[in-house]
């Protein structure tokens, strides 16, 4: 990996006697789209407005794009988008008129144009910003965040409160923005925002790092055993099912047949077995699924209690 | 780009997002109109001897303007600037290489046309509905005023905008400043109605001053070219501590 973009040590904050951040070792790449994720409190926003230059730590070291956020310079605001938490636009410019305005700070702009259909707002260029659904006001502030065609993307929860049809159009815009070659620094507390955008991903729990890995890795390596869940259709007890391996069964009292959940490292050969039996003697496997842990399984492993 | 520019191209801005405002331009630039047309309407045909005789609307112009300076300055960027820092902009301008008194020079530039704008339209209004007469000859006298009225106000409306808490505080909070200052001032009810001794405390805040030294351009009986300087000097010393307060004690981040 090239010089990293991001890099902090050690980074802490304390408000009095809170310590929101305790010790945080991050490092980013270039063109790397990285996602901090944790619950609300964690300590997502405070590092990432340390790293914005908007907030001033207690302890450890930070480069960002080889500056001290804690000193930025006009320079290094050249090359750092923002978006915040909370959206902020002026209500009474247009779409056109609020990127243009940004793009007059910028030495180097990109096309105000370019811009909006990077964001998906060619329909309401000409509206006015009070005026745009939650999505669309969203999705123009990421355009102003990209108007002075940063190398390096902050954004703070791009999504919350977003319907999911919202949600989706927002994750493609931002998954378009890899190709641009930008580097991406994403807080978020949504699992599947994490999965779908981010090349690795930091949970965050107390002011500290609980687990940082790519989405597959972290899912693989604490994955354990994939289950294997059924419930048994047509009157099959659970001692006509052929060895497959520990079955645990619950479910009998319902009466609509046991259920059967199986652990298994190895699951096709099971599956294959299992599903090959049932074909054979004509019994129905009802809600047959066959589960590997989600990221929000590990997510809450991590940051629970 | 050098920093003008990017002054000049704030402003703009700052001009759009104003005349598109419902509300700055209700309280900013159409209700001083109203007052004047109110107050000329109901006292038009009194004059004041203690001022050497002269119509009530002739005092009532400067009165206006006075208001109308106070309103485009000190209220407008108090509240304006307080929906701003609330909403988020402030925070987010600051994270561009925008430099920060580019952002605060664009609002203040805002206010002091709209100043002159407005002190331009009380005067045609006073010449073309109540017949009062233009001060050609004291036109360098209120413009001096003007510009250090105006720049005092803005210091002012900066510097409060620290103790606003929110947005809805805001207005409030700003009001309940200027409506006795204007009352106690002589801007709705003329001096002479006054008890001096009101006068002279409403004279160490700035209001008083700044209508005292536009009053003295249209008073007919002062000699052209003067300028007021005892009021104005009341009322730069108004904006230099402002300005030393809102230097001291500005937020450029919303508290919630």
């Amino acid at each position: 990996m090239s010089e990293p973009v991001i890099r902090t040590r050690g980074l802490r904050k304390s408000y009095g006697k809170l310590e929101a951040v305790r010790g945080l070792d991050l490092e980013v790449g270039a063109g790397e789209v990285f996602a901090i994720l944790g619950p609300n409190g964690a300590g997502k926003t405070t590092t990432v407005e340390i790293l914005e230059g908007y907030r001033e730590r207690t302890g450890g070291e930070v480069e960002v794009l080889g500056v001290d956020p804690g000193r930025p310079t006009a320079a290094w605001r050249e090359r750092v988008g923002i978006v915040l938490q909370e959206t902020a636009l002026e209500p009474f410019l247009t779409v056109r008129e609020s990127l243009s305005l940004y793009a007059g700070y910028y030495r180097a702009p990109r096309s105000v144009d370019e811009v909006i259909g990077l964001v998906g707002l060619e329909g309401q260029a000409a509206s006015r910003a009070g005026r745009l659904s939650g999505g669309q006001r969203r999705r123009l502030d990421v355009g102003i965040a990209l108007i002075g065609d940063p190398d390096l993307l902050f954004l703070d929860e791009p999504t919350t409160g977003f319907d999911p049809s919202a949600r989706r159009q927002a994750w493609a815009m931002i998954s378009g923005l890899r190709e641009l070659g930008k580097t991406v620094l994403l807080t978020t507390h949504y699992m599947d925002e994490a999965q779908q955008l981010a090349d690795r991903v930091a949970i965050v729990a107390e002011g500290e790092i609980r687990a940082e890995d790519s989405p597959e890795n972290l899912r693989g390596s604490r994955a354990g055993p994939a289950r294997i869940t059924f419930r048994l259709g047509g009157g099959a007890r659970p001692d006509q099912v052929p060895g497959v391996g520990p079955i645990e069964w619950t479910g009998e009292v319902t009466g609509s047949g046991p259920v059967g959940l199986i652990e298994t490292s190895n699951p096709v050969p099971a599956v294959n077995r299992l599903t090959g039996w049932a074909l054979e003697q004509g019994f129905e496997l009802i809600d047959f699924e066959v589960r590997r842990p989600t990221l929000e399984d590990i997510y809450l492993e991590v940051t629970g209690p | 780009m050098s920093s003008l520019r990017l002054a000049v191209h704030q402003f703009r801005y700052d001009q759009k997002v104003f005349w598109r405002n419902p509300a700055s331009v209700f309280f900013t630039a159409l209700l001083p109109v109203i007052f004047l047309v109110i107050l000329a309407t109901i006292f038009g045909n009194d004059r004041i001897e203690s001022l050497g005789d002269i119509p009530t609307t002739t005092y009532y112009i400067p009165a206006i303007i006075t208001l109308s300076v106070v309103s485009a300055t000190f209220v407008s960027l108090a509240i304006n600037l307080t929906v701003s820092r609330e909403a988020g902009l402030l925070k987010r301008g600051r994270g561009t290489p925008l430099p920060e008194w580019v952002f605060i020079g664009g609002r203040v530039g805002n206010a002091l046309v709209i100043s002159l704008v407005m002190l331009v339209v009380i005067t045609v209004i006073g010449r073309a509905l109540y017949g009062v007469p233009v001060p050609w000859s004291h036109l360098g006298t209120i413009l001096v005023t003007l510009v250090v009225g105006a720049a005092a106000f803005c210091c002012l409306g900066i510097a409060l905008t620290s103790v606003i808490p929110s947005r809805d505080a805001a207005s409030p909070i700003t009001n309940v400043i200027v409506l006795p200052l204007y009352f106690l001032s002589g801007i709705f009810i003329p001096e002479n109605e006054i008890p001096d001794q009101v006068l002279t405390v409403a004279g160490f805040f700035p209001v008083r001053p700044l209508f005292e030294a536009f009053f003295s351009a249209y008073d007919p009986a002062s000699t052209p070219g003067g300028f007021d300087w005892s009021n104005l000097l009341v009322v730069v010393a108004w904006g230099l501590g402002g300005l030393v307060l809102a230097f001291r004690y500005f937020r450029w981040t919303p508290n919630s």
